[in-house]
């Protein structure tokens, strides 16, 4: 406990004594007025000091509800009929989380399958979809075209946690793939073991870098900055394990792949309604 | 708009198809190709040198020290590359401090570690200790003081001290042969063992290195000892170098028939990975793979060892054949170690394109550093072979110069 949280309780133990005072004052040459005058201050003087003596009992109520890591499991699910290629999740992470203004580092963008009628199957990702999309050639037969937001998976069985030499990815206790970046020696063997290309290192700090689910975002509660600025709903944040999660919901009602589920990494991005196509 | 993407598609690679954009860029370039390279050469040349001592082939004597101290001199150059490519290598000591057990990376400095004190120094002591007690009685002043340090200040040369060095060294190449297998076959396990990378996940990866690595080995040590003998004035062992060129053919058809076998299964499952691959063989590393590693560092020596050994040919022009194809497969090797760094982060993990890689000159990862970390285990090889002369050259005349003709080299028979 900190020294400032034992005075703090001092002072709370302290407050019966302070009627005792007023006793002692009340002695029998003591006129009325003087007497009532007196005791309404001293009560007076009582009830801020236990009012407030109130007031950091709730401060400590506060600190019970402290942020624990094990309570929790998130998750993110992509909603492909519902994303439009606007690409302001990739501008709000990028501006979120300062990661570099090139069209060579990203944290999450977005691709646009385009599946012609005969031929193979286009992909294209200009600028990670920052900035949308152009248009498609007027002479392509389109059978369908989706877009497709990529991230970090956060997989349950992370290769670039395996791999890592020091430990400085890791799995944080909520479920998220963070990396310290105190810590990482900018090997990059965790950019060469992920399967979804998520990594980056970051060309100043020299460290590996990646989606943290806005870690800094979610431990207040507030969802990751892709997700808040969302215009169609096409990101849905929550956790895994609990009922009232929206994303308990979508999981429970759409028709849910991961990404590449044949290297085991067990991704926890889950998307609804994405086609064969995605890798 | 348009211009716009105009603008961002100028700043990037040449790339083709569709590459994540976090791909664009390679992360892992020359100073990595290096460091294969070097510890192959290290593994290859300890091998060689183990065949004397442990598999009693004799005729390689004049070699043996001389592949200790090349080991030994590549060694203590082989992580440097590795250290400079860190992003913060002020951090690498954290990898012995506190290393992450699940990580192959992490047991490098442990491997790196045993190999270097426990296998190559010790034996290296153990067999020069009585040249080193020698050689301090022999020498005065500052030498001397040297040679004592070298020799860790004993004076026993006595039989049974020498006898026991014999014996600890015998011991300790027995216990190197499988550390050099550990040494490359875990650098090949770094790279097989990423199931993310097609291109390198393959459960013969080690087995393809450490192969390669005893090519390279061999190559290298026929190569230092043609030039040393020919600088020293001294006449070629000729059994040995045929010897060697002997145990390099053989090593070269090892190492081609797993690559082949490699290729021809990747072929064969063809999984989705293949059709990326196949255009990336055929358009991004058809020169390193298809001409420089296949054409020019395997055929060609294969076909010229061939000759040179089992050819009938006179020395002068086996020695021409053997130093030809020492080179080529030194090319063929460094070609063998790019395509499979390079290659491997040519295609992105998207399976639909293809990014570029362009070595630049200067700069930490330049062509320059790269170079220099090549070169720079010569100059220490030189060094030691000046303190510690490897040479066993006993029975063996110099070579007497003619003035009228020249330098003139008996024929030697096999």
């Amino acid at each position: 406990m900190k020294s400032s949280e034992i005075k703090r309780e001092q002072q709370v133990e302290q407050t019966p004594e302070i009627p005792s005072d007023a006793t002692t004052e009340t002695t029998p040459t003591m006129p009325r007025r003087q007497f009532l005058t007196g005791l309404i201050r001293k009560a007076t003087a009582a009830t801020v000091f236990l009012g407030s003596g109130g007031l950091w009992k709730s401060l400590f109520a506060q600190e019970t509800n402290k942020y624990n890591p094990e309570d929790h499991d998130y998750a993110m699910a992509i909603d492909i009929d519902k994303c439009i290629g606007c690409g302001r999740c990739v501008d709000a992470c990028k501006k979120e989380n300062e990661v570099p203004q090139d069209a060579m580092h990203f944290r999450t963008w977005v691709e646009r399958y385009v599946i012609p009628s005969e031929g193979e199957t286009l992909v294209d990702s200009p600028n990670g979809g920052m900035d949308g999309f152009p248009e498609i050639d007027e002479d392509v037969d389109i059978l369908r075209t989706f877009f497709v937001p990529k991230l970090c998976n956060h997989c349950a069985n992370p290769p670039c946690v395996q791999v890592c030499p020091v430990g400085a990815t890791f799995v944080s206790p909520d479920g998220v793939v963070l990396v310290d970046e105190d810590y990482c020696v900018g090997c990059r063997y965790c950019i060469q073991a992920c399967p979804y290309g998520a990594r980056y290192l970051h060309p100043e700090k020299h460290v590996a870098e990646k989606c943290t689910l806005c870690y800094h975002r979610i431990t207040k509660g507030l969802v990751p900055a892709c997700v808040e600025v969302c215009p169609t709903k096409a990101r849905i944040f929550g956790e895994v394990g609990k009922k009232a999660s929206p994303l308990r919901r979508f999981l429970r009602f759409k028709d849910i792949s991961v990404l590449k589920p044949w290297l085991n990494t067990e991704p926890k991005v889950f998307y609804g309604g994405a086609d064969g196509e995605v890798t | 708009m348009e211009q716009m993407l105009l603008n961002i598609s100028s700043t990037l690679p040449d790339v083709s198809g569709y590459v994540f954009p976090n791909e664009y860029v390679l992360q892992w370039e020359l100073l990595i190709v290096v460091y294969p390279y070097l510890t192959g050469l290290v593994a290859g040349a300890f091998i060689l040198a183990s065949l004397e001592r442990v598999f009693k082939v004799s005729v390689l004597r004049p070699i043996y020290r001389l592949s200790l101290l090349t080991a030994l001199s590549f060694m203590l150059i082989a992580p440097l590359p590795l250290l400079a490519h860190l992003g913060h290598p002020e951090r690498s000591i954290e990898m012995f401090l506190t290393p992450h057990s699940s990580s192959a990376m992490a047991m490098f400095g442990f491997i790196y570690a045993w190999y270097l004190m426990v296998v190559l120094l010790l034996e290296i002591w153990f067999d020069y200790r009585k040249d080193f007690i020698i050689w301090a009685q022999e020498a005065s002043g500052l030498k001397r003081l040297m040679y004592r340090v070298l020799a860790l200040g004993t004076k026993d040369i006595s039989k049974g001290a020498i006898d026991f060095d014999e014996k600890a060294g015998k011991f300790i190449t027995i216990l190197g042969i499988p550390s050099a297998f550990l040494l490359h076959g875990y650098v090949g396990f770094i790279f097989g063992s990423i199931k993310a990378n097609p291109w390198w996940s393959s459960v013969l990866m080690p087995i393809v290195f450490l192969f390669s690595a005893i090519v390279s080995g061999i190559a290298l040590v026929l190569l230092i000892y043609m030039i040393s003998t020919m600088f020293r004035w001294k006449k070629m062992n000729m059994a040995c170098v045929n010897k060697l060129a002997e145990f390099l053919f053989y090593a070269i058809i090892v190492d081609f028939s797993l690559e082949l076998l490699d290729f021809i299964h990747r072929l064969y499952e063809s999984e989705e990975s293949i059709d990326i691959l196949s255009e990336m063989i055929s358009s991004r590393l058809f020169m390193s793979l298809i001409v420089s590693q296949i054409i020019i560092g395997t055929l060609v020596p294969a076909v010229a060892l061939a000759f040179g050994r089992f050819g009938g040919f006179y020395s002068e022009m086996r020695r021409m054949l053997f130093f030809v194809a020492a080179i080529l497969v030194q090319v063929g090797i460094f070609s063998t170690r790019w395509n499979v760094v390079i290659g491997g982060q040519l295609f992105s993990k998207s399976m639909r394109g293809l990014t570029v890689y362009k070595v630049e000159v200067f700069g930490m990862e330049g062509l320059l550093m790269t170079i220099l970390f090549l070169v720079v285990p010569f100059v220490l090889l030189y060094f030691m072979i000046k303190i510690m002369p490897p040479w066993m050259d006993e029975g063996l005349e110099d070579i007497k110069l003619d003035k009228s003709n020249g330098v003139t080299s008996p024929p030697t028979t096999a």
